[in-house]
């Protein structure tokens, strides 16, 4: 069986449907929505318009040679992501998922949020489908990623600042979950990367596969081939999937998957969750998880709110375990780096989370050396970090002043 | 030793139904979270139902979720649920059930859990977050040691979900009263007699209610249609606010509830 044709409820022994019971009719009324979804033409058909007239699709491809001779002078091409509406590949999902809402006959959706780029993404397509909209947002991402509350607000959603656990993206699913399992007669939940309970991962990775289908023949234009690796931060894991699912068949293209070490990987405070992580159930499947001897989840840290999740999604573990896709960490530090290089070299300011990737396509390049091709996912743009990069920086670089 | 469906049972019999009372272990630390369950067994609780701590309690609401997280603050370990099975059971005889969220059972052991809670004296385990289709192991895994199995049924469950939970399960099945999650409400859903209805309809014998019950009237109502009344939040609550005493007047009043209602 090609990679490409896994669909879940399981990616080897990982995935599958750890939720209660309460839950499992309106999985299974979206699985079948879905399944009748992708059976009609018309699906495919809106869901194409909607792209290229709403998204921005198809996004384009950058090459970026300035800062290419940072990274050992390999060929680096960005796929841009940043570019799509509301600012990150999150919009790709949300419409597909927002258009099954419309079939479902639900007029309310609901989602989780870490970064803020899916909640505005959700909220957006609520907006434009005329649909209610809860966004669950962890209380310490609402206050650093703050510009994206503002921005969900003015589309009308109603954003709820979750004060339980961790106050970041892990309780906001959970509470998100909370409020599914209550309303699920009328709201649909718009799941927001590709973990979680069959059918999220097989269903988010096919509204996120655009993005490598279109990239593998525009680097293949570009290039005259196949790019050598492909790289993309891992947060939950939808842009890595999407990145990566045209290209897992072809077994010269080696697949990166970056994910928020914080700190350190071998510090307490990181996101590494395949690189430093076992398996076990969060979230409604079994996959790589950060979690202490017990079982409970560890609380991760990264500067990045987007990728500071202590789960990961199934098939990433499993593309890990089968040694298909690498995963490897890196800290704040790294990636804030490379953010300021690409801001600075390319004139692009890069998501944080999407920095680092682009610190990790550094790293390839020397090792790959200067004949390589490497694609980057650019998942999304840098507006709603400019706070954090700010103080960030200011710190670092108070000798050398904000603008030398 | 006595088994959550012999329990039950002598309550039919005797024209009322049981009172199931959960109580988190840990919470607030665990000798007095072990003193609290056996408070409620000795003031006319019928069997305890201990929830194991866990960071992610996607089917709680606010009041176990506090609590929860107290008793992880306070130091609470897994093994502290198999300490407090026995030292309830050494204490007195009454069915002990465990309810936990998967993944603390999975990283414990399924058969591992299985062993060391039969060898507790522990009789069943409530699986909020694990359905029938994914639990060959630990069905494996209960036929082997004769423990109970409580699977969760839902107002929303297909007939065909709620014959597999049925069949699946052993003990009784938790008959989930509301769309929603744990915590104490005005008016305990007419969604949770309709079930039971359909329940009874496949030929399930002990139906237990929970989610939302927290008074003597509502426990009354309950048990005209069920065999059993779980009671969370309330007994939390209880415990939180005014310690043992507290706890014990509220097993006192609900139980009030309990008897020969039909
Ligand atoms: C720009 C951007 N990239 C990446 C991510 C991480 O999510 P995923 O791993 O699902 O792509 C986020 C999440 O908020 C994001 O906003």
């Amino acid at each position: 069986m090609a990679l490409r044709d896994a669909q879940g409820p399981y990616f080897g022994e990982f995935g599958g449907r750890f939720v209660p019971e309460s839950l499992i009719a309106a999985l299974d009324e979206l699985e079948a929505a879905y399944a009748d979804a992708k059976a009609d033409p018309g699906f495919a058909a809106e869901l194409a318009t909607l792209h290229s007239t709403y998204t921005g699709r198809p996004s384009i491809i950058t090459e970026a040679p300035r800062f290419a001779e940072h990274a050992g002078g390999a060929r680096i091409i960005l796929k841009r992501e940043d570019l799509n509406h509301t600012g990150s590949h999150k919009i790709n999902n949300v419409l597909g998922q927002a258009l099954l809402t419309k079939r479902l006959g639900k007029s309310r959706v609901i989602a989780e949020t870490g970064a803020g780029q899916h909640g505005v993404a959700t909220a957006t397509a609520a907006a434009y489908f005329g649909l209610n909209c809860t966004i669950y947002m962890g209380e310490v991402d609402t206050e650093r990623q703050a510009l994206n509350v503002a921005r969900m607000r003015l589309l009308g959603a109603e954003v709820i600042a979750v004060k339980s656990g961790s106050r970041t993206l892990k309780d906001a699913i959970n509470d998100a979950l909370r409020d599914w399992v209550a309303s699920v007669d009328t709201t649909n939940y718009i799941f927001g990367t590709v973990a979680g309970p069959h059918p999220f991962p097989a269903l988010v990775r096919d509204f996120q596969k655009i993005i490598g289908e279109e990239a593998r023949e525009q680097v293949l234009v570009l290039t005259g081939a196949l790019p050598d690796a492909v790289a993309a931060c891992v947060g939950g894991g939808s842009n890595a999937i999407g990145i990566f699912d045209a290209f897992l068949d072809d077994e010269g293209v080696a697949l990166f998957g970056f994910e928020a070490a914080g700190d350190g990987a071998d510090t307490p405070r990181h996101a590494a969750t395949i690189s430093r992580g076992r398996p076990g159930v969060l979230h409604g499947a079994r996959s790589y998880l950060l979690q202490d001897e017990d079982g409970q989840t560890i609380e991760s840290h990264s500067i990045s709110a987007g990728l500071d999740y202590p789960g990961v999604g199934p098939q990433h573990s499993w593309l890990a375990d089968l040694g298909r896709a690498t995963y490897r960490p890196v800290t704040d530090a790294a990636a804030m780096d490379a953010f300021r290089l690409l801001s600075r070299t390319e004139g692009i300011i890069p998501a944080i989370e999407s920095a680092h990737a682009l610190a990790g396509a550094i790293e390839l390049g020397h090792e790959l050396g200067e004949d390589a091709t490497i694609l980057v996912s650019l998942s999304g743009r840098g507006d709603k970090d400019m706070e954090t990069a700010a103080e960030y920086f200011s710190i670092l670089d108070s000798s050398e002043g904000p603008c030398s | 030793m006595t088994s959550v469906d012999s329990v039950i049972r002598a309550r039919r019999d005797a024209g009322g139904g049981a009172l199931i009372g959960y109580l988190p272990v840990g919470f607030p630390d665990l000798q007095t979270s072990i003193d609290a369950a056996v408070t409620l067994l000795e003031n006319g609780v019928d069997a305890i139902e201990l929830g194991a701590p866990y960071s992610d309690p996607v089917m709680d609401g606010p009041v176990i979720q506090a609590a929860t997280e107290r008793a992880r603050e306070n130091g609470f370990r897994f093994a502290h649920v198999l300490e407090a099975v026995s030292a309830i059971r050494e204490r007195i005889e009454a069915p002990v059930l465990v309810m936990a969220y998967w993944n603390l059972i999975v990283q414990y052991g399924v058969d591992r859990f299985a062993d060391h809670f039969t060898a507790a004296g522990g009789s069943g385990l409530i699986t909020p977050d694990l359905i029938p289709d994914e639990a060959a192991e630990w069905i494996t895994a209960s036929d082997r040691t004769g423990l109970d199995r409580v699977f969760l049924a839902a107002p929303s469950s297909s007939d065909a979900r709620l014959k597999t939970v049925s069949e699946l399960s052993r003990g009784f099945v938790y008959t989930v009263s509301t769309m929603g999650v744990t915590g104490a409400r005005h008016e305990v859903d007419a969604a949770a007699r309709g079930l039971v209805d359909r329940l009874r309809a496949i030929g399930v014998g002990n139906a237990c209610v929970g989610l939302g019950i927290s008074t003597a009237d509502q426990v009354r109502s309950v048990l005209e249609y069920a065999d059993g009344a779980i009671v969370g939040s309330a007994f939390v609550s209880a415990l939180d606010s005014g310690g043992l005493e507290a706890l014990k007047a509220k097993a006192i009043e609900l139980a009030s509830g309990t008897r020969a209602t039909r």
